[in-house]
């Protein structure tokens, strides 16, 4: 087994090994494409920690998420690192880079348009526009529920290709 | 009137600490309203709803599971947020009594769930501003799922008081009965008074107007009288410290068994 010294490259290995942990319910990204690593820190005393952020206060793949994390560091001989959860800033889809966002779309769920932040309360029974088809790419779809088989996805229906698909909700 | 044993003095309660008390309060209310939803998961009237309630359930037992994790760190004695979940009995839980009752129809669960979906929102947008900055940062978060929140029931407020007869018939039955119970949310104590003073938690008073405007609109749109009584708090102690209906008992029994009857059991 190997053990790393951490040194001055330290902080870029990790990262390079966090860009292979995919998110569980979400496969075609990792965690750091869906903003879920926050940071890494490098310590002397400390060794390596990485701070993560959950996507939803409630998301049960948090947990998969972090022993999936230190498994990995673990095989690239960062066997005592550690995972640190952080609240604040909370997470936001925002944070999904463009790139990301087209793997999630040739993945068959729509991405995420920006998160709206209405500053204040919320605005009601705002009818919302549901994304273009993941398949079809036509515009005539409809929003069936804003919750879907994750935290972070809604189901929407395509009119064009009569198929249902889902959405990674703005958050 | 004074004889030898009433000149003693008893010993004054010892003040409970405001914070431990208070994060229950909030850790509670989404404890029980989370496990009241989670009831229907398999039982929704259509497979979008039984998801979409799952859904909101485990957003409100994500937010429980963190604010009795605080809790249990400002107490100091050891407790985490499963001890606080599965080993306090019925009188020691902090939550409202709304959130509590039984779900009865759909309609009744979503008049309940609107209810307090939008006294949800309106609290945490005040928390975010809070002087505890782990709390702040917790009400931001759970005011962006909040919002979704409010908006799904928000919407089947409107459809099913604007829709049939018999919809419209029975959550007009289920608002006339719940109003009361909005009374509580709103109620204060020293506890309140003292986070009020430090910054931690907002005046409730003030809340109050915002609450009232935006389940009105709702309510308006939806062709629902609103109930004339003016709801007041419980005449009694409410839930907020420790007095519940009969229904809590029920539901923690069937939500604490299993941990319970295995102790430190993993899984």
């Amino acid at each position: 087994m190997v053990i790393r010294r951490l040194g001055a490259d330290t902080r870029d290995e990790v990262l390079a090994v966090l860009d292979t942990v995919m998110d569980p319910e979400v496969p075609v990204l990792s965690v750091r494409e869906l903003g879920i690593v926050r940071d890494v820190l490098v310590d002397d005393r400390d060794g390596v920690t990485v701070v993560v952020t959950p996507t939803y206060s409630g998301c049960p793949a948090i947990q998969v998420i972090e022993r999936d994390i230190l498994t990995a560091l673990e095989r690239a001989g960062f066997g005592n690192a550690k995972v640190r959860t952080t609240y604040s800033p909370a997470w936001t889809t925002d944070w999904i880079p463009d790139s990301a966002k087209a793997k999630l779309k040739a993945y068959g769920i729509a991405p995420p348009g920006a998160a709206a932040d209405t500053g204040g309360l919320v605005q009601l029974m705002r009818a919302r526009q549901a994304p273009p088809c993941p398949y079809c790419d036509s515009t005539d779809t409809e929003l069936r529920s804003e919750f879907g088989s994750t935290a972070c996805k809604s189901v929407c229906w395509c009119r064009s290709c009569r198929q249902p698909f889902e959405e990674f909700k703005a958050i | 009137m004074t004889s030898p044993a009433s000149s003693v003095v008893p010993a004054p309660a010892p003040k409970p600490n405001a914070l431990f008390e208070y994060l229950q309060r909030l850790g509670d209310d989404r404890l029980v309203l989370g496990h009241r939803l989670s009831e229907w998961c398999g039982h929704g009237p259509i497979l979008e709803e039984d998801i979409a309630l799952a859904n909101v359930a485990l957003d409100l037992l994500g937010q429980a599971t963190i604010l009795l994790r605080m809790a249990g760190e400002v107490e100091g004695q050891g407790r985490d947020e499963d001890a606080l979940a599965y080993f306090r009995e019925a009188v020691e839980f902090r939550n409202c009594q709304l959130v509590e009752l039984p779900n009865g129809d759909f309609g009744f669960t979503i008049v309940r769930q609107f209810l307090f979906d939008a006294y949800d929102v309106v609290l945490l947008e005040a928390l975010t501003k809070s002087s505890n900055e782990e709390l702040a940062a917790v009400a931001a978060k759970s005011l962006k799922e909040a919002r979704y929140h409010v908006r799904h029931s928000g919407e089947w407020m409107l459809k099913l008081g604007d829709g049939t007869d018999e919809s419209h018939r029975r959550v007009q039955t289920a608002l006339d009965y719940l109003w009361r119970f909005t009374a509580e949310l709103f109620a204060t104590d020293d506890v309140d008074a003292e986070l009020v003073q430090g910054g931690v938690a907002p005046d409730l008073a003030q809340l109050k107007p915002k609450w009232e405007s935006l389940v009105r609109e709702v309510l308006d749109r939806a062709t629902l009288t609103v109930p004339n009584d003016v709801p007041r708090p419980p005449r009694t102690r409410g839930g907020r410290t420790g007095a519940h209906t009969e229904h809590l008992g029920h539901l923690l029994a069937e939500m604490q068994i299993v941990a319970r009857s295995h102790p430190g059991a993993k899984w």
